[in-house]
């Protein structure tokens, strides 16, 4: 399948997808949702990629959903948001969180409504220093959706959560670290190649523990302490079977760099 | 040898079967039910084995019936249906089965899930009686078993609408005790086995029929049932056995007589 509206490729076990409708700042149409699905399929499927790098191009990140596939005249029926949530939102934020291995997310410009609540939903997220976010829903009369209202509370507390999403002021990448709503923040012309030094280093670890410690700390969210204690002693049980755990005690124990598969 | 089917010989008490269709994802033709029935029937005849362990693929303990198989067959074909047979030998195994279920878990797959006596789901596993979407309906016991299970606002909603709900939804709802993560799945339901294999055999016997009795009966006969079934285990070794080894601290050794 070769895609119209995002650039997808995996190469030396790091798959990159990257939004590419620069002129409408990489907002959502339908067609882009079936290609970044399509995409999160292969991804998931391959038996090469180790990590996931989520970017876009041109100035912006992505302006969430492209307005104007939605018919707001007077006179015409409501429109069902809930049904296009359901049918592909959804789904996508879904697949990123479930994704067995890194996901990371470079934020080159602005991130604005869904674009601003997709990076929450992966694991690793950096942004360029003149990146933005804003929770615009507010401002349209909508509500935050693609799980923002479930990952901004959790993130920055429930104060700075409310403030972000009814005010739905525009702010910084350097106040979003600051918040701790991403990680870092990189200089506008080093994005890229930060972005992709960190999935490459991820693709030579051993990312089928890395996936592991990604599904204990998103069942952290919802988990009792006693459920994550014990959450906790079946994924190690999981991650002390793997090869790579094998390789890496054994590289310890010989002094060498261990050589690990992601298996 | 069964051909849909892989067993592994009984250890530590415990036999553990595999429905093993891929092609299919495991969809219970009338081969494989009649396979599986044959197994437990030669379980229930083996001193060796006290528990068994029922389980499918990581994608899909059983998606269903065969739907091809279920089109040619007529009116009278259904009157005739070898599956039913089946069906009754399944649900009247005696000892007990515990179904280790990952990915679907649907129709036919979900009526095969409550016919076991303990049911451990891996988080992705989904529970379904979707023949409605087929202008049928479920024929296995999906109806009464599952409205016993999960109560009547969720049976209906489930059998009516065929939607599937997920494993974390079916343990609140009682149809599934435990889940655990996928991979760990059959190894969880094998531990549990192990330790139910290591109690006296006629109790565990007893203490199933008793707990299927309150499904089906009122309070009273239940309770009678349940009484009578305690005076018989009096009569047994193994109460013996289990009492002076609770007094002594030490481990009961059951023999099953």
């Amino acid at each position: 399948m070769s895609f119209e509206h995002i650039l997808f490729s995996i190469e030396n076990g790091v798959a990159m997808l990257s939004l590419n409708r620069p002129e409408q700042l990489n907002s959502f149409n339908e067609k882009m949702h079936l290609e970044v699905r399509e995409a999160l399929k292969q991804v998931r499927t391959s038996d090469e990629a180790r990590v996931l790098l989520l970017t876009a191009e041109g100035r912006g990140f992505c302006a969430g959903q492209d307005l104007s596939d939605r018919n707001v005249a007077p006179g015409s029926a409501m429109p069902d948001l809930g049904e296009s949530i359901e049918k592909y939102y959804n789904p996508m934020i879904r697949a990123l969180r479930d994704l067995p291995m890194p996901v990371i997310c470079a934020i080159n410009g602005v991130a604005a409504g869904a674009g601003a609540n997709i990076p929450l939903a992966c694991d690793l997220t950096i942004a360029a220093r003149s990146a933005s976010f804003i929770q615009a829903f507010c401002k349209i009369g909508l509500v935050p959706d693609s799980g923002g209202t479930w990952s901004l509370p959790r993130l920055v507390g429930m104060a700075k959560a409310k403030a972000l999403a009814l005010l739905g002021e525009r702010i910084s990448a350097e106040q979003a670290e600051q918040l701790g709503l991403i990680y870092r923040v990189i200089d506008d012309s080093e994005l890229r190649d930060e972005a992709l030094k960190l999935a490459r280093h991820l693709a030579t670890q051993p990312t089928y523990g890395l996936a592991l410690i990604k599904r204990a700390l998103n069942a952290s969210m919802h988990n009792s302490f006693d459920e994550q204690l014990e959450l906790e002693r079946d994924l190690q049980r999981l991650a002390g079977r793997s090869e790579d755990y094998r390789e890496g005690v054994s590289a310890f124990m010989n002094k060498r760099t261990p050589q690990f598969k992601g298996k | 040898m069964p051909q849909t089917l892989k067993v592994a010989p009984a250890e530590h008490g415990v036999r553990l079967i595999t429905l093993q269709r891929p092609q299919a994802l495991n969809a219970l033709n009338t081969q494989l039910l009649g396979e599986l029935a044959a197994e437990l029937a030669e379980a229930e005849q083996d001193p060796n084995t006290r528990v068994v362990v029922l389980t499918g693929s990581r994608k899909a303990f059983a998606a269903g019936a065969d739907i091809n198989e279920m089109a040619e067959r007529n009116i009278v074909g259904i009157l005739n249906d070898p599956r039913v047979g089946h069906w009754q030998s399944i649900s009247s195994f005696s000892k007990p089965l515990i179904a280790a279920v990952n990915g679907f878990a649907l129709g036919g797959g979900c009526e095969l899930v409550m016919h076991a006596d303990i049911v451990i789901a891996g988080e992705d596993a989904r529970f379904g009686q979707p023949e409605i979407n087929l202008g049928i309906m479920p024929g296995a016991g999906g109806t009464q078993r599952l409205l016993r299970a999960v109560g009547k606002s969720l049976a209906m909603q489930m059998v009516l609408s065929g939607v599937a709900i997920d494993a974390r939804h079916a343990q609140r709802a009682g149809l599934v005790s435990e889940v655990t993560q996928p991979e760990l799945t059959v190894e969880r339901a094998l531990e549990l086995a192990r330790v139910i294999a290591q109690k006296a055999p006629l109790a565990v016997r007893m203490a199933k029929e008793a707990l299927l009795k309150a499904q089906d009966t009122d309070l009273a006969s239940g309770l009678r049932f349940e009484r009578h079934a305690f005076t018989v285990l009096a009569g047994t070794q193994d109460r013996e056995e289990g009492i002076r080894a609770f007094q002594e601290k030490r481990r009961a050794n059951f023999t099953g007589q």
